[in-house]
């Protein structure tokens, strides 16, 4: 029964780790129609320029408390994350936004091999694993025999925050307001003077930050990044993010947590073919999608031609 | 104008005479092995180790020919590794190789030296298969094979008490050929494996499995897999509080899993086909001859191997040139050929068999167990 529970929670961490990585994809393709590759190799950038920020910290000799080197990790992350996120809707994406969407899929996703690439050839060693530093306390709590580390019980919480907030300001901010326009309706947004294109890199830096964070947090869960990180976690990003709905935040934490659920359910009840766990889940995700093919929470505004 | 075509004329002559009557001339052999990604070290380890030993003998200068290594990285991946074989079996000038660490590569590229005619000496990888599956007169082995290393691990784990076991193991051939002879040799002498988990060789979360692991309660984890994922799952047992005695295989045997791992290593058991350095015969010259290239890797423990296999093929050479039939005659017929780490003697299936050993993490080291802390009872590993 302890274990029931230990099952659950660490699901729950995994889940909510896929749900930050697919918001971002929902983001992309709300506001812009844009399916944006490269956001799962922008979480390794966010990871690895949070290990480069926490190792400079070492080399300048700044001691700092542990909370505020989790602070500065994460703000360096979120720093090249969002400029990362720029970069490529600025440079990209806006430019090429009237050419048919297949061509800018293939375009992040060769923008995303670059990332990958470009870490694998120019960090130290980069295609070996690299340790990630402790940044929470990996203390132990046992609660009536279910074993649960502080520093996972930390991340879901903070997740779970990160999540909200991005809902908040989606839901309550002018700023979301805009992006709820220009996803509705880019022409008549910007004929209400909402400035498009800062709109949209400002959607671009706001998803990739959110993939940063989902770097660091993949880092401290795990002790440890590798150049490889990202591209499977976006993978299931995206799947969750279509499972859910592309274009509805809550689809996309839906579906992130439903894919860490089936990951889970089917270790639990085949470990001996637990290495088959990502054929179950994806298949259930094909199946998913041949029922409910606009998402679970299917796109309340359709395009009208 | 008359002075200088003398000066230079006298300058040639000298230059002329002061050559031998004949410069020796260069023979070329490869080295191919996982010169980056997860298992560098052992690679690049193994490579240095491989051009200490062309550097020593194009030192000694009684050779016949100078020698040159020609280093070829597979990454441990067999596609990557079918390449790179054969371009060096295509490549002329190449008579022989120092081949493989990764055993999904070893295996993979047999047929390429077969179809080439390329003779290649094993260094690192275990697989039985490699030599024992055709009869590939190609391909011989220097570093033993997975019999001798599970023989010695299960008889290891037993004997410490450790009966209960729990097998993670990767899904490559390495990992299924390992789990395959533990589940076949544990049971005959008094073990029982009370599960068995398969996992992909780049997996990352080992969340859902430990905490089966946990429920099951085993006495020891044996993991049959290399570093990188070794690395994650005993870093994972600890953040899950799997709190059972680790032990693993010769593919987690590296210094990069003490750079992961920090103090989370200590204690882990493994077992290698080589033996510590201070116990093989040419352990220490070899240790001298490789720190003189101030290289900023060590030998790691298959290094010595590279070594045997570089020296066994240039003796070779040295008999009978460089002819690839010839030389792989040769090879075939290797009896008590005296190496650095003991007589190498080939079976029929030109396979050299080893006494394996028993390794214990000490302090950031892989130290011999009957040289260990923990032999001596001043340490204590879990569950004893």
């Amino acid at each position: 029964m302890g274990s029931l529970v230990e099952f659950v929670f660490y699901g729950a961490v995994l889940g909510i780790m896929y749900a930050l990585i697919a918001v971002g994809f929902t983001l992309f393709f709300g506001v812009l129609d844009v399916i944006n590759f490269a956001h799962g190799d922008v979480l390794t950038v966010g990871a690895f320029s949070g290990l480069v920020a926490y190792l400079g910290l070492g080399v300048l000799g700044v001691d700092l408390p542990l909370v505020l080197q989790l602070v500065t990790v994460v703000l360096a992350a979120c720093v090249m994350t969002a400029a990362a996120g720029v970069l490529i809707g600025k440079v990209f994406v806006v430019p090429m936004r009237d050419a048919p969407a297949f061509n800018i899929l293939l375009m992040t996703l060769m923008i995303g091999t670059v990332f990958r690439e470009a870490i694998r050839l120019f960090y130290p060693q980069g295609a070996n694993p690299k340790a990630f530093p402790a940044l929470i306390s990996k203390a132990a709590v046992d609660v009536g025999g279910v074993f649960i580390r502080l520093d996972s019980i930390a991340l879901l919480v903070l997740g779970l925050a990160v999540v909200f907030l991005t809902s908040w300001l989606i839901n309550h901010t002018k700023f979301g307001l805009a992006i709820r326009a220009v996803a509705q309706d880019a022409d008549t947004a910007q004929v209400m003077g909402i400035p498009f294109k800062r709109t949209v890199f400002a959607t671009f830096a706001l998803g990739s930050i959110l993939a940063g964070i989902a770097g660091i947090m993949h880092g401290i869960y795990y002790s440890e990044i590798n150049f490889n990180s990202g591209l499977f976690l976006g993978l299931i990003g995206f799947s969750a993010a279509v499972v859910g709905g592309l274009g509805s935040i809550w689809g996309a934490i839906i579906g992130g947590f439903t894919f860490a659920a089936l990951q889970t359910v089917w270790v639990v009840l085949f470990p001996d073919a637990s290495s088959y766990r990502d054929v179950f889940s994806f298949a259930v995700i094909i199946v998913i999608m041949a029922l409910f093919p606009t998402g679970i929470i299917a796109e309340r505004y359709s395009e009208k031609v | 104008m008359i002075f200088r075509a003398t000066v230079l004329s006298a300058a040639i002559l000298m230059g002329v005479a002061g050559t031998p009557a004949h410069a020796k001339d260069t023979v070329k052999i490869a080295f191919i092995g996982p010169l980056s990604g997860g298992n560098s070290a052992t690679g690049v380890g193994g490579r240095n180790s491989a051009e200490t030993a062309v550097r020593v003998r194009n030192e000694k200068g009684d050779s016949k020919y100078n020698y040159e290594l020609v280093a070829l990285d597979d990454e441990c991946k067999p596609n990557v590794g079918v390449q790179v074989a054969t371009r060096a079996a295509t490549d002329r000038h190449i008579i022989a190789g120092i081949t493989h660490f990764c055993s999904a590569v070893a295996i993979a590229t047999v047929d390429v030296y077969h179809r080439f005619g390329f003779p290649v000496v094993v260094w690192g990888a275990i697989l039985p298969d490699i030599t024992y599956a055709q009869d590939y007169k190609e391909v011989h082995r220097v570093n033993g094979s997975m019999l001798d290393e599970t023989e010695v691990a299960t008889n290891s784990l037993i004997e410490m008490g450790y009966k209960k076991w729990v097998v993670i193991h990767d899904t490559t051939d390495y990992g299924n050929m390992l789990n395959k002879m533990f589940q076949e040799k544990a049971p005959k002498k008094g073990g029982e494996i009370v599960g068995s988990f398969g996992v992909g060789a780049n997996q990352q979360d080992f969340s859902a499995e430990l905490l089966k692991i946990k429920d099951i309660n085993p006495d020891v984890v044996l993991f049959a897999g290399l570093t990188p994922l070794g690395v994650r799952v005993r870093s994972q047992m600890e953040h899950f509080g799997v709190d059972v005695q680790f032990a693993a295989v010769s593919g987690i045997m590296s210094t990069s899993y003490f750079d992961a791992l920090g103090q989370t290593a200590e204690g882990t058991l493994s077992f290698h086909n080589a033996a510590p350095l201070t116990a093989m015969p040419g352990g220490k010259a070899f240790l001298e001859n490789y720190g003189k290239a101030n290289y900023s890797n060590p030998p790691e423990p298959y290094g010595p191997y590279a070594y045997v296999a570089a020296d066994l093929i240039m003796s070779a050479i040295e008999q009978v040139g460089p002819d690839r039939k010839k030389v792989q005659a040769i090879l075939n017929d290797t009896k008590d050929y005296p190496s650095i780490a003991g007589p190498i003697n080939f079976d029929d299936h030109r396979n050299n068999s080893v006494a394996s050993t028993r390794y214990v993490a000490q302090d950031g080291d892989w130290v011999r167990w009957e040289d260990s802390e923990y032999a001596s009872g001043k340490r204590q590993l879990k569950g004893r």
